[in-house]
């Protein structure tokens, strides 16, 4: 009955690229990457957003067919066309985006993912069967749910178990951390490495975090620009090393230095009231101010409302009681409003949020202001591209040209375009939200230095992001969001590590 | 007894049996566009599809003298438009609410096209079921004749329901409807699921156009149909894309599409355009009553064109 489950009977599996290029057109993704993943280890796919991990392991799952180059699997030449091939031999994926199908439940989705599932299915055995499977695993997920209810935090952990639960015995994991809070990172990175170690799971991740290459990988493999830089036992390499390997001959934009402003109050929320997405429960947020000249952030898991404050800040979620201030003024989040108070809103993925993915990168950059000033009803073209043009140039925005589309930029030039839109002149209160997600290492520390820069300038800034270590560097102010309530505030003098862990996970 | 003698009952009783007559297409047609719909995509063409369908049921059911090979011919038919319509949208860059339109008129024209002969000769009747058999009150009795077809497609709602919740066909399509991304990482064929299920959903409004045209109204027009193919797509929708619901949602309009009848019958005939539009008006207060601007549309498949 478990045949298709996990085993380990066939002993580990290896996994050999050699020479693997891949060409779009004239553009070279990858140029003769030559990696190997020893059986039984845990290897660390290193390097910066571009540069071609994502290429290679569609490669390896056979999502494109490289352009040149061959596959090894346990020693054996391997041709994979498409990701079934890839499964058969055992390679299973846990994506960077979700693949889990939202409005089915998470048993739901185990179970059809199956290849074996019957064409009736007797719920009863699958849910005998999932239960025993779910026993040996080291955390569990409410399996009746549906996911599109789950935090990302709890999808990420559904993915995985997903592809045990399929029996894969080689998985590569795109940044698989990148939604969790760091005990639950530990927690599932220590659970792979158990994996490794005692079942006999190959596994290849892809990461940017040096602390989890360092703590959990036997081997990583550094790729820049298409070519393998290098790479080796992680207990050979010192963090520096791997950094200089990555990154290659390039400064990063260090982070502006700390004044210390005593400014006014800026935002005011008191006693605000909404549903939450489900509208089964309530977020409240009793009191948050947020002065000129500090950063106040807030951490949390996921799905803890931090999202809903994000709308209830920009007008998006009607409010069932008390109110929001910006400098004294009850804040209804027009667009007058906002721009009369120089009010800033940076949403998470801004391509979706925050931009019209199929307008040009000079159109999307005149959202603020094209409809200020002149009271003409022409749009003046010719300001617009020189204002765009300056932008681009002051906020490095990489793009082909101001006029292709800004679905095309990678996710750390649309990232950089939104504050080059929002941060270009003096603001007030600057609200932002998961800034860094997904981004690679240069573009992170540009866009944390530019929110730096802003408060140093004077601004008021709400920073809401899941990434503690994000928080604690950038925030003055540190504030806890556990079930819809702002559960610890402190300075981040004073922050204490060990609380904002129990109240991030809500054991307080 | 006259409809005088029951008074007002007669217009509760004359909806009744409204409801189970006219809501039978709109069951039928509905349940193959949720399957549809589900799959991923809307297909407008059902109203052709009904109109040939019902031209189809009624010229087969004449030339072979059997009603049920009628309905045979008709889900032929229907099959056959919606293998046309998944095909289309197979096609790279291809919408299907735009292909939906066109297979609509399509449909329409080809069924007057061929229909021409069949207006005139009479082919034979569905069997009804007299449920009323107990009651003396012929108006009753007539309410609870209740066609085949009706059983049947209630039968089929909770079939289907039970489809998408315990077979892997049902599962698989619920998959391709919600994530096309997820279901190409499971090696789904997504565009082979939509095809079939959109060959499924036009076998069915072939089906209800046979009921048009072999029971209810009970003769091929080309008048037959009054939108009733369209109004199952937004159907669907008020049915939260639920096949149990379906059954609700389709009796609910039956039933307010015989108000106007039945009012008239009890004499009733001021506002006799209003209340044939209750239909609609009912339509409109429902969504505006359940939408919500905070929470998203539960349960709309998410590569739905129009939830996208």
């Amino acid at each position: 009955m478990r045949s298709d489950t996990f085993t380990s009977d066939d002993g580990p599996i290896g996994v050999e690229t050699l020479h693997m290029t891949k060409r779009f057109g004239d553009f070279t993704a990858l140029d003769d990457v030559s990696i190997h993943v020893r059986p039984g280890t845990f290897h660390a796919l290193l390097g910066e957003n571009g540069a071609g991990k994502s290429t290679l392991v569609k490669c390896m799952m056979g999502f494109y067919r490289p352009t040149a180059g061959e596959m090894m699997v346990s020693g054996q030449q391997v041709v994979i066309d498409n990701p079934k091939q890839a499964h058969t031999h055992g390679l299973g994926m846990v994506y960077q985006h979700f693949t889990l199908v939202p409005s089915l439940t998470a048993a739901e989705n185990l179970v059809i993912a199956r290849q074996s599932t019957s064409d009736i299915i007797d719920w009863r055995a699958e849910n005998e069967r999932l239960a025993t499977f779910m026993e040996r695993m080291p955390f569990s997920v409410a399996l009746d749910q549906r996911v599109g209810r789950l935090a990302a935090g709890e999808k990420q952990k559904l993915e995985l178990l997903k592809q045990l639960y399929l029996g894969r015995r080689f998985l590569i994991l795109d940044e698989p951390t990148s939604v969790l809070t760091p005990q639950e990172a530990d927690e599932l990175l220590g659970m792979v490495r158990g994996l490794v170690d005692d079942t006999g799971l190959t596994c290849l991740m892809i990461s940017h975090k040096f602390r989890e290459i360092t703590a959990f990988a036997d081997d990583v493999s550094i790729l820049r620009a298409g070519r393998h830089v290098g790479g080796g036992a992680v207990a050979d390499l010192s963090t520096d090393k791997m950094a200089a390997l990555m990154i290659g001959e390039k400064t990063l934009a260090g982070s502006a230095d700390r004044q210390n402003l005593d400014g006014e109050i800026v935002l005011a929320v008191r006693g605000a009231e909404a549903d939450d997405r489900s509208g089964i429960k309530t977020i409240a947020i009793d009191t948050l101010d947020v002065r000129a000249g500090e950063i106040v952030g807030i951490a949390g898991v996921s799905g803890n409302g931090q999202m809903e404050l994000m709308e209830m800040l920009t007008g998006q979620r009607p409010l069932h009681g008390g109110d929001i201030h910006v400098n004294g003024e009850r804040f209804a989040a027009t667009r007058q409003q906002a721009h009369d108070l120089k009010v800033r809103f940076i949403p998470e993925e801004p391509l979706q949020n925050a931009c019209a993915g199929r307008m040009s990168v000079r159109e999307n950059l005149a959202f603020r202001n094209f409809d200020a000033g002149s009271g003409s009803i022409w749009l003046d073209g010719r300001a617009m591209t020189r204002e765009a043009a300056q932008l681009v140039r002051d906020f490095n925005v990489k793009t082909a040209s101001l006029n292709a589309p800004i679905a095309s930029l990678s996710g750390g030039n649309v990232q950089r375009a939104v504050l080059a839109r929002e941060l270009s002149e003096t603001i007030g209160l600057l609200v932002v939200a998961n800034p860094c997600f997904g981004l690679d290492f240069s573009a992170v520390a540009d866009i944390r230095a530019r929110i730096v820069d802003a408060r140093n300038a004077g601004t008021a800034v709400l920073l809401i992001s899941e990434d503690l270590d994000e928080i604690l560097e950038l925030s003055d102010r540190v504030l806890v969001m556990s079930d819809g309530r702002i559960a610890y505030e402190s300075s981040a003098a004073t922050v204490d590590l060990d609380s904002v862990s129990r109240h991030m996970a809500g054991h307080a | 007894m006259s409809a005088d003698d029951l008074g007002l009952w007669a217009v509760p009783i004359a909806m009744l049996g409204g409801a189970i007559r006219v809501s039978t297409p709109f069951i039928l047609v509905s349940l193959g566009e949720c399957i549809t719909e589900r799959s991923g995509r809307i297909n407008l063409g059902l109203e052709g599809t009904l109109v040939f369908g019902a031209m189809a049921g009624y010229a087969v059911a004449y030339e072979s003298g059997s009603a049920w090979i009628g309905v045979a011919g008709a889900a032929l038919a229907g099959t056959a438009f919606g293998l046309v319509h998944g095909w289309i949208c197979k096609l790279p860059r291809v919408n299907d609410i735009a292909v939906g339109i066109a297979l609509m008129l399509f449909g329409i024209g080809l069924a007057f096209f061929f229909g021409k002969p069949y207006i005139q000769p009479s082919a034979p009747d569905l069997p009804s079921i007299p449920l009323g058999f107990w009651s003396d009150i012929p108006q009753l009795e007539a309410a609870l004749r209740v066609n085949v077809l009706f059983i049947i497609g209630i039968a089929l709602a909770f079939v289907i329901a039970w489809m998408f919740r315990s077979t892997r066909t049902g599962l698989t399509i619920r998959v391709v409807g919600d994530s096309s991304d997820a279901a190409r990482a499971m090696g789904i064929d997504a565009n082979r699921v939509r095809l079939l299920s959109t060959a499924a959903g036009g076998a069915l409004a072939g089906v209800a156009g046979a009921y048009l045209s072999l029971y209810y109204p009970g003769s091929w027009t080309e008048g037959i149909s009054s939108g009733q193919g369209l109004m199952a797509v937004a159907l669907v929708i008020f049915a939260r894309w639920n096949p149990i619901n379906c059954i609700w949602a389709a009796l609910l309009f039956g039933a307010a599409g015989a108000l106007g009848p039945a009012l008239q019958s009890v004499g009733v005939t001021s506002g006799y355009y209003l209340s044939y539009a209750a239909p609609y008006v009912l339509t409109l207060i429902i969504l505006i009553a359940t939408s919500s601007t905070t929470r998203a549309l539960e349960g709309a498949p998410g590569e739905l064109s129009i939830t996208k």
